[in-house]
């Protein structure tokens, strides 16, 4: 493969937390952070997609700056001083934690409690009474399942499947603030939507909340358990492109195919054959149709 | 992308709407009949439609009422849009609906103007005769017509739609509810019926010292002729005289700064779009007046429309924009009207179009209605409205100047904000900047509503006194309590404080906010904890939900409020102050970054909730 020549960036200066960091011109202040070692939380931002920046539980402060930025999308530019663990954006992140967790179930979200418990957040301070998006998951289909009461409503999971990779837009946001859900249309099942069963949206789903349909039923089960199992990337063999496949193995069984994100031909992004085909291998007789 | 249908078939009635905006169906792949050679070229719509989008969805939701999916479908084929976005960009809006519901629905304002004059009973008595909230009526944030609160509006779908305004909303009686026959009807207003209030909406209407409101009330608006002979035109003449260079010049001159709420200096804006090279460069004026409390743009759209056609033509010219959208809220149907009328009628008359007054500027202006989402008026979000997808603001940068509509750079104005450049042009940017103080120059308008003797659109110079203008408008009906400056996203003051200048500069002082000229009068028969939450409520009704601490922020502060009114906590009043610190800091936009702004100053300024609080 030939990689196009680009003439080299120029680097841009920053300050982070006292420290001169240098980064290429394009860059995001998280580039910087991570640059600098830095470990910034972050739940929306992909390393495959467009930064929505919608979670704001990346946020930084930047001197002079009204509000607080967030570091996933916000490029760093010249002189720019960052402060990433000042009390306004600790605070910030904290607050954000808090919401999210009083109102959406994270209980397979990675890495959550860890930073729940980093940022001493409360998410039970807002009472029993709370407002959450709990509601019963939706298993419209043997391949997938979406449990939306774990859904941060990150977005990722609808450019995944839109513009920025997939072109099916078989879903999208509906209703509008806290009422908002990612739905299809008319909240039509997914075997009668545009849905083609790539998988790329559980691919990128930071939450759990699209999940395989085998993790679900294990999960459901009691018998998931992440620490028994390997992980092998193999060459998917069912057409001649040649993705990367990952295979989740526990106890013999395939129960999850990712991809990997740094495959710079397809980015983590599967089709139905690569992503779901084991189950035709290994469940001869269960098989979707879509 | 490969669109995909499920069955669903629109009706006649559905079709006929969605054809009347976007004509016949060419090709069988967009729904219409199918030919051997649409078999040949599987061909997707021609051109790229999306922004048709909300005009098609209004289209069926103004013919039958409600959006089924057979129609939705229907406007996904004709423009090529996936159903799951279409879906996605209806549920965003709430004046459409995907629910089948009855023609007719009522909205009853229960936002606050109405609140602070009875807006509970008549909800109470819509409920008692029309059942549960739902259907036939929904209760509604304000309507813009806070002046004649309690206010209701009635929008009846059919193949000619009508509305009807209630200013001093009474549905005691059940005859309330009976129609106004279309024989009322009058010529430059189809289908809009109830008291014509905008005389009435301006209490010095005639005062020959009005500048932006000298014609309201007085000068007929339909009346291209009456408007030109009282001195309509005389500025886009001299804007000719100047040269886009020259009008920049006399803006920035004048000092006039943004009345859409965000202050900012109108010339800068104007000179940045202007230096675009990218082309082209559209004008947005900003009529979403959604801020409760607010209705200035709808009482200068209704009794002077030629004033807007005419500015917007001067702003398209300075800044080097051959079209601008009006953007204006749903909910104005008789501003809607008005303009349609006069955008007609100037082009008719060389006014606008190809070859504006023989100077060879082309310049046109298209209208587009929003359907029920403040945040529409927030000027990243007006961009997607219009693009057709979900009203979500962008992030910044890039900025509107540089990436703005259809991604072209863009000029954003309120209505206020481009009015005001027909005096500037008229006067000299000098006698203009004359009136007023140093850093606010110019007049400004106020909607003053709530418990005050006389509410209305007052007109006063920059440097009058919250105290002056309370004189004018015939002070509060009963003891002053406070007053809301600015809207929701505003802040209370004290009714000790009448001597605030009312300018940007000397409310900042206060610790307050102009915002969008909003003066809600409260007196002492108004409770402050269920005002509160009705504020807390609108934030939460209209966060459009893209970020979680306004999504999430906004639920947990009107829940907070909901215990507080009913047990004073001090556990409590510390959340609300996190919560709306977080909010303040890190939303994306002013809905989220202000949602707490009115709730704090209630706590700080005012000592809500401090008595009993352990
Ligand atoms: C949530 C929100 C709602 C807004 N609504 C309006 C509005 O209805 N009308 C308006 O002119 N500006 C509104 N603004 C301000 C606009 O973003 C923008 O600043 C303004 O239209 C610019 O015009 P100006 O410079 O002439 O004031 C709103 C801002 C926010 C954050
Ligand atoms: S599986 Fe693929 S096509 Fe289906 S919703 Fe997810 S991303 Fe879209
Ligand atoms: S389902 Fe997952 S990817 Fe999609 S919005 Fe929710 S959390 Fe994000
Ligand atoms: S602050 Fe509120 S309205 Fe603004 S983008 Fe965030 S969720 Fe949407
Ligand atoms: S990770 Fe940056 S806003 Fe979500
Ligand atoms: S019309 Fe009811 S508050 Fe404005």
């Amino acid at each position: 493969m030939t990689v196009p020549l680009r003439p080299p960036r120029r680097l841009v200066e920053i300050t982070v937390d006292g420290e001169a960091v240098r980064v290429p011109e394009g860059d995001t202040i998280l580039d910087a952070c991570a640059a600098a070692g830095k470990d910034i939380p972050t739940l929306c931002y992909g390393d495959t997609l467009t930064p929505k920046n919608a979670c704001r539980v990346c946020v930084v402060e930047v001197e002079g700056a009204r509000t607080l930025a967030p570091a996933c999308s916000r490029k760093a530019e010249p002189g720019m001083v960052v402060g990433t663990e000042t009390e306004r954006a600790r605070h910030s992140r904290k607050v954000v934690l808090e919401l999210l967790a009083s109102s959406v179930d994270m209980s397979t979200t990675p890495r959550a409690a860890e930073w729940i418990d980093e940022y001493g957040a409360d998410p039970d301070r807002f009472g029993p009474d709370a407002a959450t998006v709990a509601q019963p998951a939706k298993v419209d289909n043997e391949l997938y399942v979406r449990d939306y009461s774990k859904c941060i409503l990150c977005y990722k999971c609808v450019d995944a499947c839109g513009d920025q990779w997939q072109n099916s837009f078989a879903i999208a946001v509906s209703g509008r603030g806290f009422d908002a859900t990612i739905s299809t249309e008319f909240d039509a099942p997914l075997t009668d939507s545009a849905c083609v069963y790539c998988g790329n949206c559980v691919e990128v789903c930071p939450t759990g909340a699209l999940s395989f349909k085998t993790e679900f039923d294990m999960r459901a089960a009691g018998t998931w358990n992440e620490d028994e199992q390997t992980q092998t990337t193999t060459i998917c063999s069912y057409c001649g492109v040649g993705c990367n496949l990952t295979l989740h193995v526990q106890e013999n069984r395939i129960v999850k195919v990712t991809s990997p994100h740094d495959n710079p031909v397809t980015h983590g992004n599967l089709c139905i054959k690569g992503r779901f085909g084991f189950q035709h291998v290994q469940n001869v007789g269960a098989s979707a149709d879509g | 992308m490969d669109l995909r249908f499920r069955d669903a078939e629109p009706t006649a009635e559905e079709r006929a709407a969605v054809d009347a905006l976007l004509g016949e169906p060419e090709t069988g792949w967009e729904g219409g009949a199918r030919t051997e050679d649409d078999l040949r070229f599987a061909a997707a719509p021609a051109e790229e439609r999306r922004d048709q989008l909300l005009p098609a969805l209004h289209a069926v939701n103004d013919r039958v009422g409600w959006i089924s999916e057979g129609a939705l479908d229907y406007i996904c084929r004709r423009l090529g849009v996936p159903p799951a976005e279409a879906y996605s960009v209806a549920t965003f809006y709430s004046l459409l609906s995907v629910e089948p519901r009855p023609p007719r629905v009522l909205h009853v304002c229960t936002d606050l103007a109405c609140q602070a004059r009875g807006a509970d009973k008549v909800r109470r008595d819509v409920e008692a005769q029309l059942g549960p909230a739902g259907t036939s009526w929904q209760p509604s944030p304000c309507l813009g017509v806070c002046e004649r609160a309690p206010a209701a509006l009635a929008l009846q779908a059919g193949e000619h739609p009508t509305a009807t305004v209630y200013g001093d909303a009474d549905f005691s009686d059940p005859s309330s509810f009976d129609w106004i026959s279309p024989e009322e009807d009058t010529p430059d207003v189809p289908g809009v019926f109830g008291d014509d209030p905008v005389r009435a909406a301006v209490p010095q209407a005639g005062d020959p010292r009005l500048v932006l409101l000298r014609r309201v009330g007085v000068v007929d608006p339909a009346s291209l002729d009456d408007y030109r002979a009282t001195g309509g035109y005389a500025a886009l003449r001299r804007a000719f005289e100047l040269g886009p260079g020259g009008v920049i010049r006399e803006v920035l001159e004048a000092g006039l700064v943004g009345r859409g709420g965000a202050a900012f200096p109108t010339g800068r804006k104007w000179e940045a779009t202007a230096r675009q090279f990218d082309r082209p460069h559209y004008l947005v004026c900003n009529a979403d007046e959604s801020e409760p409390g607010t209705f200035k743009d709808r009482v200068v759209m209704e009794g002077d429309p030629y004033a807007l056609v005419e500015a917007m033509t001067v702003a398209g010219y300075a800044t080097g924009c051959a079209r601008g959208y009006l953007y204006i809220r749903g909910e104005y149907p008789r501003a809607t009207r008005r303009l349609e009328h006069a955008i007609a009628t100037a082009r008719a008359r060389g006014l606008l179009g190809e070859d504006i007054l023989g100077q060879g500027f082309a310049f046109d202006i298209e209208i587009r209605r929003g359907a029920g989402a403040y945040i529409c008026g927030e000027e990243t979000a007006i961009f997607n409205s219009i693009e057709g997808y979900r009203g979500e603001p962008r992030s910044k940068p890039p900025f509107p100047v540089e990436k703005g509509l259809f991604g072209k750079p863009t000029v954003v104005n309120n209505v206020e904000t481009l009015v005001n450049v027909l005096p500037i042009l008229e006067q000299g940017a000098a006698a203009y900047a004359a009136v007023g103080t140093g850093g606010s120059t110019g007049t400004k308008l106020f909607c003053v509503s709530g418990t005050v003797q006389r509410p209305g659109l007052y007109e006063l110079p920059f440097g009058a006194t919250l105290g002056d203008l309370l004189a004018l408008a015939g002070g509060a009906t009963g003891a002053l309590r406070a007053v809301l400056l600015g809207g929701a996203a505003g802040a209370f003051v004290r009714g000790d404080e009448l001597d605030i200048p009312l300018t940007f500069e000397g409310t900042r002082a206060a610790g307050a906010t102009l915002g969008s000229g909003v003066i809600l009068v409260l007196d002492d028969t108004v409770e402050l904890p269920p005002f509160l939450l009705r504020i807390a409520e609108f934030f939460r009704d209209e966060s459009c939900g893209q970020c979680v601490p306004c999504r999430v922020g906004t639920v947990r502060q009107e829940e907070a409020l909901h215990r507080l009114t009913k047990r004073r906590s001090a556990g409590d009043l510390v959340l609300l102050r996190e919560v709306g610190q977080a909010m303040r800091d890190a939303s994306i936009c002013g809905l989220g970054q202000t949602a707490w702004n009115a709730v704090e100053s209630a706590i700080d300024r005012l000592g809500v909730f401090a008595e009993e609080a352990s």
